[in-house]
């Protein structure tokens, strides 16, 4: 299942929804597409909720991590919301838990921007 | 190819990330067929999946005309994927370790790791050219019986 991504605002925070896979070929530009589109509009609270996203690979988890850096120097914050197990658990091994900052409640998320 | 049964599965793709999903979907139902459980085939699929992109994309370049040989075996003790791409080679040893604080905003080099991460056992090795890696998951007593 290809990468699917819809947009919502809330309280000035952009929510990007993500469903299906984050993976060379399938997502990963359209992800990275996103996020310079949002950036390019001025946007600076991003949050990437991945509850539905059901497989990653090392291209996807290199996406991330360039979406977190590309936001950071751009002035921009970038967060992670429900992350599913396995996301999680490729999370925790390469270490970019502690690169994050993740919310598994999205007010609680919404709330951590301001 | 039966449910639970031990053999060896081997084919030759061409480089193409058509070829990466189809080694991925082979893993899969060997995977399952050889009754690991959702989290060793989550490990497996993805392993097998890091593998073949590396031979595919960092080995054979694209290059139509290179390709990569696939094997699956289950010997009843063990979940063996082995791909072999003729590309020019690496050496993993000196790979830099993407978990480490100074590498961790790299936005690549992470397939290796993962793979080792993964699996029981990784062995590479240099044929010049080509790489052949070998990936090995330790099955529980009571799975790949026949």
């Amino acid at each position: 299942m290809a990468l699917t991504i819809a947009s919502r605002e809330i309280d000035g925070v952009t929510v990007l929804d993500l469903s299906g896979r984050i993976t060379l070929g399938e997502g990963s530009v359209q992800l990275r597409d996103a996020i310079r589109d949002l950036i390019g509009k001025g946007q600076k609270r991003i949050l990437l909720n991945l509850g539905e996203v059901n497989y990653i690979d090392s291209s996807g988890l290199g996406e991330l991590v360039s979406a977190y850096t590309t936001s950071k120097n751009q002035g921009a914050t970038l967060k992670l919301l429900r992350l599913t197990k396995k996301v999680h658990d490729l999370l925790q091994l390469t270490k970019l838990y502690t690169v994050f900052d993740i919310y598994d409640d999205e007010a609680s998320a919404i709330a951590s921007f301001k | 190819m039966s449910a639970s049964s031990k053999g060896r599965w081997s084919f030759r793709l061409n480089s193409t990330m058509e070829s990466v999903g189809e080694v991925e979907a082979a893993a899969e139902r060997l995977a399952t067929d050889a009754g690991l459980d959702e989290d060793q085939r989550f490990h497996v699929t993805m392993a097998v999946r890091e593998a073949t992109i590396n031979a595919v994309l960092h080995g054979n370049e694209y290059d139509p005309a290179l390709q990569i040989d696939v094997a699956f075996e289950n010997t009843g003790k063990d979940f063996i994927f082995t791909i072999t791409d003729q590309g020019r080679g690496f050496d993993p040893d000196r790979l830099p370790d993407p978990s480490a604080p100074e590498n961790l905003l790299r936005g690549t080099g992470r397939g290796i790791f993962l793979i080792r991460s993964l699996m029981d056992e990784v062995h590479f090795r240099q044929l010049h050219p080509g790489t052949e890696l070998t990936l090995v998951k330790h099955l529980a007593p009571e799975a790949g019986r026949t």
